[in-house]
């Protein structure tokens, strides 16, 4: 039976912040910009040639290509879905887009759309086995991640592709990369197209219904189901997108290589997650927002380029960066806890 | 009292548990005898379920004292009760068990846990004890099973074993029957009355299906309010006066005055949901109130959840406005002009983390973008304010967090979504559960409103004098199918409860 009696009808729900604990609250919301400002001042004084234009702008061009990924996994997060194959999305895109250059001479744009669009199957496999198959995004991305590494692998035969390099069966190559896409990934584009991805985004997420339906499946899957709205739908929509940014990502990273690398995407994967959640706490959203990546991007990016300025081996940077985010982690939810 | 009263005698004194605002056991004194079969009955709310969790530990603070043999028992946790032989089966039986676990390791769960079986675990060892419980049954079951893979009745069996090998002396079966066939009834019934018989196993039986306690109990515990009305032998004794204590009093007729009904908005013909709803037909007009009336796991939340698309119909058709129309989905039935207030309301009903603004317009999102596909925030707001006037919500602001509403406003919310999203058909699934009497009272003036405003509304509950009093007409439910339909000047909560436990028609 249903014996109202064991849900205490009085009592109040307990509100998001503590009141009378202001200082904690601005911590909570603008920490990272605090974070983020500690780091400039810190690397600043050790760091002679930190604050230097042509260093930041270097710190902008670097971060680009992690923002974008990040920005579709914020995409995914936001209806509660985590990709862990966006690391292997890029790489898979990366390898396309380069041995259609290399391999068979395509145009520029033809290139980059095909690249885009086969890369998608990614995306398309993660809705397959998520929103049709039920399985728990976190294993069916860390399956699809597998699978795509081995794909990319197996297209480029287990090796790079660059200019000049015969193909898998022996056959010479007279592809060149062309010099306008390696462009793409200099100084001014790169961050302006990294920009757009971001403003873009953030108009979708915040100003568009679609946005606001993926928030709500997010916050509520059921809730929203019984709305009306079509939470399956949404869902594959966030993983194409989080699929294609991943893929955008990836193209990115083969312009500034000048090659196809193996696995070149997979050390996007880490730093694209902590941008992510470290985010999801800017300007006390307290949920993923394209902004919030920025900043987080740029958290990330800031202390990578300050360590290498400081020396620290690059060996080392992982147990860093791991670090920054099981905190930016343990932030997220042990708010979720508290309300 | 007598030496002889207290033997084998397990008995509450005085027990009063209070709840924030509620006090929803007041000096109850309850008693049973080994061996014993006893009826609990109540209608929802009395206090029979949480009284039975006091007796199996799940509250660690309360007034009173319990006994058995003349001895008392301290009972504050699950394991004390345990220990002194009392076991509960509650309805949920799912999270009692360990679906994969085997059938004999969830039988023999407890003793593991308790230490009984030491050292390393030989698995033919607990087996021979499961099979033991089970043979005891006359359950064919295979141990080596997994629970996962029993069928309902089963898993209520391995309980009820795993209760037989902790040599319980008190067995405590809350709705046990509710999602069981006929057929599995009466296997039920049998076992209980061996194990009454054979093993001096007293038993607890809590039903909502007043007929079937005749069919197996000797005496009857009646509570209302959270008191003890009366216990007596059930002999001598019918359904209507049992009816009569559970109620308190005897029901003179509703006078409502019907509304003023226009067109059929929504006709159901002969709706089938395999294994939950059986050719279900029903029709409410605009500007009408139709109550479905129906204790838990009638069909009512299914009955509602197939209205608005999100249960498979596999026969039957649904005309709105008189024409036919498929409703596949949620998002076909909001497009249709069907609003669901679902029974769930924290779960289902709100957005508890969002603001009210964006909890009113999450329906019809539509209406508040521009012509570039922008959201219209203002707008949305502006909206949001209005039905918060119109329906006299109680915020501090339209921003504030849904969560932080009280019950009552949290629902009128939830209506306020598809007055917004401008439904015709609106269904409501046990509205005012959780919201106090002022609450309610507001929430029948919102329903009121929408009558005049000639929304046809569907009115779901187990409550049945709030049906008598918002309604027009009452479709009763049991076990899937509508078994009676009345106006609602017509009827009382007596012969609306009688045909609710399974009464027959021509009595």
């Amino acid at each position: 039976m249903n014996d109202v009696l064991h849900e205490p009808t009085a009592k109040p729900d307990t509100p998001r912040t503590a009141p009378g604990k202001p200082v904690l609250r601005f911590l909570n919301d603008w920490g990272i910009v605090l974070a983020i400002l500690a780091l400039i001042l810190f690397f600043a004084m050790t760091a002679p040639n930190f604050l230097q234009g042509t260093n930041l702008v270097n710190i902008l061009r670097s971060i680009s290509i992690v923002t974008i990924i990040a920005i579709g996994l914020t995409v995914s997060l936001t209806v509660n879905g985590f990709d862990l194959s966006v690391g292997s999305t890029a790489t898979f895109a990366s390898s396309l887009v380069v041995s259609f250059f290399v391999w068979y001479s395509l145009p520029l744009g033809v290139s980059i759309g095909l690249a885009l669009l086969i890369a998608l199957t990614v995306a398309l496999v993660n809705i397959l086995l998520i929103v049709k198959f039920k399985i728990p995004d976190l294993f069916a991305t860390l399956a699809t991640m597998f699978i795509f590494e081995g794909v990319a692998m197996t297209y480029t035969g287990g090796g790079s592709i660059s200019a000049g390099m015969p193909r898998l069966d022996g056959t010479p190559t007279v592809g060149l990369i062309p010099e306008s896409f390696l462009k793409i990934s200099q100084a001014p584009w790169i961050i302006l197209i990294m920009l757009v991805v971001v403003a873009v985004t953030h108009v979708f997420l915040n100003h568009t219904r679609h946005g606001r339906f993926l928030y709500i499946i997010g916050g509520n899957p059921e809730a929203a189901h019984l709305t009306g709205i079509r939470v399956n739908r949404y869902r594959a929509i966030a993983y194409l997108i989080a699929g294609l940014l991943a893929a955008v990502g990836g193209i990115l990273l083969a312009s500034q290589v000048g090659s196809s690398q193996i696995n070149a995407g997979s050390g996007y994967l880490m730093p694209a997650v902590a941008a992510a959640f470290i985010g999801s706490s800017f300007a006390g959203q307290g949920k993923p927002n394209a902004l919030g990546t920025l900043v987080g991007a740029c958290l990330v990016g800031i202390l990578e380029n300050g360590l290498v300025m400081l020396s620290v081996p690059y060996y080392s940077l992982n147990i860093i960066k791991g670090a920054v985010l099981a905190l930016a982690l343990a932030s997220t939810y042990y708010r979720f806890k508290k309300n | 009292m007598t030496q002889s009263d207290v033997t084998n005698r397990l008995e509450m004194r005085g027990i009063s548990i209070e709840f924030p605002g509620v006090k929803a056991l007041d000096e109850v004194d309850f008693s049973v005898r080994r061996g014993e079969i006893h009826a609990l009955v109540g209608a929802n709310g009395a206090g029979k379920s949480t009284l039975m969790k006091v007796l199996a530990g799940a509250y660690d603070s309360y007034d009173g004292t319990i006994w058995f043999d003349g001895v008392p028992l301290t009972i504050d946790s699950p394991a004390a009760a345990k220990r002194a032989g009392i076991e509960i089966v509650y309805q949920e039986v799912d999270t009692a068990l360990v679906g994969y676990l085997t059938v004999a390791e969830n039988i023999c769960l407890d003793v593991l846990t308790n230490g009984q079986l030491k050292g390393f675990i030989r698995r033919q060892r607990y087996e021979e004890i499961a099979e033991r419980a089970l043979r005891k049954l006359k359950a064919s079951i295979d141990v080596r099973q997994r629970v996962s893979e029993l069928r309902l009745a089963e898993k209520q069996l391995v309980l009820i074993a795993r209760a037989l090998v902790q040599e319980s002396r008190f067995l405590i079966l809350d709705e046990p029957t509710a999602p069981l066939s006929g057929r599995e009834t009466e296997q039920l019934f049998r076992i209980i009355r061996e194990l009454a018989e054979e093993e001096q196993l007293g038993v607890i039986f809590i039903s909502h299906r007043l007929q079937e306690l005749f069919e197996i109990c000797e005496s009857i515990s009646v509570m209302r309010d959270g008191k003890l009305v009366s216990r007596q032998l059930l002999a001598g004794q019918t359904k209507e006066t049992v009816v009569e204590q559970m109620l308190g009093r005897r029901l003179r007729q509703s006078k409502r005055e019907a509304r003023p009904a226009g067109a059929p908005s929504l006709e159901l013909d002969r709706i089938t949901v395999t294994g939950q709803l059986n050719q279900v037909s029903l029709t409410v007009r605009a500007g009408e109130v139709i109550g479905i009336a129906g204790l838990v796991g009638a069909g009512k939340t299914e009955l509602c959840k197939t209205i608005f698309g999100s249960l498979p119909v596999t026969a039957g058709s649904i005309r709105l406005h008189g024409e036919t129309r498929h409703v596949r989905s949620p998002y076909d039935a909001v497009r249709l002009g069907i609003g669901l207030v679902p029974e769930e309301r924290r779960k289902e009903g709100i957005l508890v983390a969002d603001p009210i603004d964006q909890n009113m317009t999450a329906a019809s999102l539509n209406q508040f973008v521009n012509r570039f596909g922008f959201l219209q925030k203002t707008k949305e707001r502006t909206a949001a304010k209005q039905i918060v006037q119109q329906l006299s919500i109680k915020v501090s602001s339209t921003e504030q967090r849904a969560a932080d509403l009280s019950g009552g406003n949290q629902q009128k919310v939830a209506i306020g979504k598809w007055l917004l999203a401008d439904a015709s058909v609106l269904v409501l699934d046990e509205p005012t559960k959780g919201v106090d009497v002022g609450a309610k009272a507001e929430i029948f003036q919102v329903i009121d409103q929408l009558a005049a405003e000639q929304k046809a509304v569907i009115y779901a509950s187990s409550e049945l004098d709030e049906l008598l009093a918002v309604t027009d007409r009452i479709y009763v439910m049991y076990d899937g199918k509508i078994v009676f339909e009345t106006t609602t000047a017509e009827t009382t909560e007596e012969q609306l409860l009688w045909y609710a436990t399974g009464g027959q028609q021509n009595e």
